[in-house]
C-alpha cells in the first residue's frame, strides 16, 4: 500500500478529477454530519420544552390553563 | 418464554434504556471505519485504469446506495410488523427511517451525478437504474409527507406503512435494472454470488466504507427513533422522570 500521488498538490488535483471527487465527498460529509447533529438538537429541544412544561405545572398545580 | 424478547421489543421504554449504552460504541466504530475507508480510498487505492481518479467516488456512492436500499427494507418491515402485531415501537422506527433514507438516496443520486459528468459526459441520464433510484427518493419523500398529513397518529402510521409496503415493488427493479435494461450505469461491482469485478486493493476500502455506513446508519436510526419515543411518550411517567432528572 502506497500513497498514489506525487505530491499533495497532485492529490488535490486528482488528474483534473479533483473538483468532482472533492465535491462528492464534501456534499456527503455535510449530509452525514447533518444526520448526526439533527436528532441530537431535536432531543435537546424536547428536554428544554418539557422542563418548561413541568415548571409551569408546578407553579399551577391544578393545571388550569395548562395543556 | 421464547417470545418474551419480542414483546419487550414492543416497549418503547425498554428500547430507549437498552440502546443507550450502544450509542458511543456505534459512534466510535462508524467514524473510525468511515475515516479509514475514505483516506484509503482517496489516497492509497490505485487509480482505475479506465476512469482514472473519478472512480474514487465509488467509496461513498456505493455505500450510500446500499443503505438507501437497506433502509427501505427496514422501513417497510417495521411498518409491516407494526400493522400485523399492532405494536407502537415499529411505527416509530418506520417514521425515523424515512428522513435518513431520503438523505442517503439523495447522496447516492448526487454523487452518481457528479461521477457521471467526467465518466459519461453527462450529469443526468434517464437510465433505468437512475430513474428507479429517483422513484425511491420520491417514495421516501412521500413517507415524510404522509406522516404529517394526518392529525391522528394512528392513521398516519397505518397509511405510511401501507405506502412503504406498496413501494417495495421498486426495490427488485432497482437491483435488476442494470441487467434488465441496457443501461449506462455499470453493472454491480460487488456480487454475493460469483466473482466481484474489482481488484482486492480497491475492494478492501470499499468493504470498510460499507460496514462503516451500516454502523453509521444504525447509530442515526437509533438517535432518531429515541427522539420519536420521547415525543410520543411525553405524557408517561418514565419520560417525565427523565426530564426532571435531566439538568
Amino acid at each position: 500500500m502506497k500513497f498514489q500521488f506525487e505530491s499533495f498538490a497532485d492529490f488535490i488535483a486528482m488528474n483534473n478529477h479533483g473538483p468532482y471527487v472533492w465535491a462528492a465527498y464534501g456534499i456527503t460529509f455535510v449530509a452525514l454530519i447533518y444526520l448526526l447533529v439533527s436528532p441530537v438538537v431535536q432531543k435537546k429541544a424536547f428536554f428544554k420544552q418539557q422542563q418548561k412544561l413541568q415548571k409551569l405545572a408546578q407553579s399551577n398545580p391544578d393545571g388550569q390553563g395548562v395543556e | 418464554m421464547a417470545w418474551q424478547w419480542f414483546h419487550r421489543l414492543g416497549s418503547p421504554r425498554w428500547f430507549y434504556e437498552k440502546t443507550n449504552p450502544w450509542l458511543p460504541w456505534l459512534a466510535v466504530i462508524s467514524i473510525a471505519l468511515i475515516v479509514t475507508g475514505a483516506v484509503w480510498g482517496l489516497a492509497f487505492a490505485p487509480a482505475d485504469y479506465k476512469q482514472g481518479n473519478s472512480y474514487r467516488i465509488i467509496y461513498i456512492h456505493v455505500p450510500a446506495a446500499f443503505l438507501a436500499l437497506a433502509g427501505y427494507y427496514i422501513m417497510a418491515i417495521s411498518g409491516a410488523v407494526g400493522l400485523i402485531w399492532k405494536m407502537k415501537l415499529p411505527f416509530m422506527v418506520m417514521k425515523s427511517a424515512a428522513p435518513i433514507g431520503a438523505l442517503l438516496t439523495f447522496i447516492s443520486l448526487v454523487t452518481g451525478s457528479i461521477w457521471g459528468k467526467p465518466t459519461w459526459g453527462t450529469w443526468w441520464e434517464w437510465d433505468a437504474r437512475i430513474t428507479s433510484m429517483l422513484i425511491l427518493f420520491f417514495l421516501y419523500l412521500g413517507m415524510i409527507a404522509l406522516q404529517q398529513a394526518y392529525q391522528q397518529r394512528d392513521t398516519a402510521d397505518k397509511a405510511s406503512a401501507v405506502l412503504a409496503l406498496v413501494g417495495m415493488v421498486n426495490i427488485p427493479i432497482i437491483y435488476k435494472s442494470v441487467d434488465w435494461w441496457n443501461t449506462l450505469h455499470q453493472p454491480a461491482t460487488i456480487k454475493f454470488t460469483g466473482k466481484s469485478t474489482i481488484d482486492p486493493s480497491m475492494l478492501y476500502p470499499l468493504l470498510i466504507m460499507v460496514i462503516g455506513f451500516y454502523c453509521f446508519y444504525a447509530l442515526v436510526l437509533l438517535l432518531y427513533t429515541r427522539v420519536e419515543i420521547l415525543r410520543r411518550e411525553s405524557r408517561t411517567q418514565w419520560v417525565n422522570d427523565l426530564v426532571a432528572n435531566n439538568k
